[in-house]
């Protein structure tokens, strides 16, 4: 039995090596790669994506999987294909492709033609994704945001020509400030070649304005078009002309379709306006406003140097008053007091001296007369004049024999005539 | 130094107007500042009054040089 068994066993694998086909791996590949082509042909797969790998080849390798499975996945040329979101992980996605079997590594993929993330379209994914990206690089942050200018000495355009913006921005300016100076710096607002023409038009208005001398710049620009689809505006959404108003040397107000229509133009921008009328009204004030505005100040200055000038005054009052209570006049009194007392010992004390000097000067004159000639003559002397010079005579030669002479005695006067003159004697009297 | 700009201009004149209300000035000063403001309130109004209305289109010719030329209403379709 057993040898019977062991001759059988090899006889009967013998039949079943000479009934078995065998592939070569390129066969069963090949096989492989025709069924699994030829049976599905072109499939929608839906999943989620994974492992994005953007190959230096320009295509791109990433998986598709769900629960239950991993789908590997290709896009070639990714760049050229008009795929407007970035393929990134955890995506949900829903591709449109054909099943490929590569023989050399006897691997499958879905070679993906068409690409559409799920439950969302694909552009608002692709305005999502990159308001991520450059928010990340901080192209939206508040502290790169520049005040706009109060009243610009120029304001730039960056619009179509025959858009309705540059329309309701010049009625609005119109209104507003009529006196303003604009440079529009023409751009396509539409179609592919917007988003350059745009970019373009907003360095032309840098560039021109680092030509201007400093009083002539234009301090502000409106870039923006009126309202449309959201692929009408697309051109505002791309990323290059938000890099374009990031990097503008002159504030941008952004201006892009209505209210409702938020673009990454208007993210980046410094100022956004709903609408490019509502630009117009951010870029200038009121002309009459502020003349009005200027005329109140003026009243203000009036009413401000009246106000400082009372103030002043009320000041100047109360130091009035307040030097009154300290008056020095009333200390006057006092001095007026003491000096009237002193005026009085003055007084008085003059009237003593004086009193002093008049006892004197009685004393003195007692004196004086006892030494006056007269009572020298009381006391028998006598004084002789000539009668005609009248000069005292006081030498017996000066008078001869007959001249009339005058004698003063004590009471009373002689007058005789010289009967005799001795003048070596006269001592016998 | 370029003149300076509008609002510096305006924002200067309305801090004279603040501190003249506030009162705490000398009369010298008080007189100054008010000599002052009248000034910066006539260069505002000379601001205002010089505007002049100019439209023009930026354009780059050929050689890459940039010129001016007047818009006409008649240059939006």
């Amino acid at each position: 039995m057993q040898s019977y068994k062991s001759k059988e066993k090899p006889q009967d694998s013998a039949d079943l090596f000479s009934q078995r086909r065998v592939y070569t791996v390129s066969e069963i590949t090949q096989e492989i790669k025709s069924i699994l082509e030829g049976s599905f042909g072109t499939v929608w797969v839906e999943g989620e994506v994974s492992n994005v790998n953007l190959h230096l080849s320009g295509h791109c390798y990433f998986s598709l999987k769900d629960k239950g499975a991993v789908l590997p996945a290709a896009v070639f040329n990714y760049r050229n294909r008009d795929i407007k979101f970035k393929l990134e992980n955890g995506l949900k996605v829903i591709c449109f492709g054909k099943l490929d079997v590569y023989l050399p590594h006897g691997s499958y993929k879905l070679l993906v033609e068409k690409i559409e993330p799920k439950g969302i379209g694909s552009l608002q994914l692709a305005l999502e994704q990159l308001k991520e990206k450059l928010g990340r690089e901080g192209l939206f942050a508040p502290g790169h945001k520049r005040p706009l200018p109060y009243l610009p000495a120029r304001i730039g355009i960056v619009t179509s020509m025959s858009g309705a913006a540059i329309k309701d921005i010049l009625k609005v300016l119109e209104r507003r400030f009529h006196d303003v100076e604009l440079v529009i710096s023409p751009a396509q607002v539409q179609g592919e070649v917007a988003k350059e023409d745009i970019v373009r038009a907003i360095q032309d208005l840098n560039d021109f304005n680092d030509r201007l001398p400093q009083a002539a710049k234009i301090e502000v620009m409106i870039v923006g078009r009126g309202g449309g689809s959201i692929e009408d505006l697309w051109a505002f959404n791309e990323e290059i002309v938000a890099r374009a108003i990031y990097d503008s040397a002159i504030p941008v107000i952004s201006a892009v379709g209505h209210e409702r229509d938020w673009t990454i133009a208007d993210l980046v921008s410094d100022v956004r306006a709903a609408t490019p009328s509502q630009a117009a009204e951010l870029a200038v004030p009121e002309k009459e406003e502020l003349s009005r505005k200027i005329a109140g100040l003026l009243d203000d200055l009036d009413a401000g140097i009246g106000y400082a000038l009372a103030g002043k005054e009320e000041v100047l009052c109360a130091s009035m008053d307040k030097l009154r209570l300290l008056n020095p006049l009333a200390r006057l009194d006092n001095y007026r007091e003491k000096i009237t007392g002193f005026a009085s010992q003055v007084v008085v004390r003059m009237q003593h001296f004086l009193k002093l000097k008049q006892a004197a000067l009685q004393e003195a004159a007692s004196r004086l007369g006892a030494l006056s000639p007269l009572n020298i003559l009381g006391r028998g002397y006598s004084i002789t004049f000539g009668l005609t010079d009248g000069k005292i005579i006081k030498d017996a030669a000066w008078v001869r024999i007959g001249d009339p002479i005058k004698t003063r005695l004590h009471k009373g006067e002689v007058v005789s005539y010289v009967k005799e003159a001795n003048k070596n004697g006269g001592t016998k009297i | 130094m370029a003149e300076p700009k509008f609002e510096e201009v305006l924002k200067k004149l309305e801090k004279i107007v603040a501190d003249l209300e506030n009162g705490d000035l000398s009369l010298d000063e008080a007189l100054k500042k008010y000599q002052e403001g009248i000034e910066l309130a006539r260069a505002c109004n000379q601001r205002l009054d010089s505007a002049k209305k100019k439209i023009e289109v930026l354009l780059k010719n050929k050689k890459g040089d940039f010129e001016l030329k007047s818009f006409t209403e008649g240059n939006v379709e």
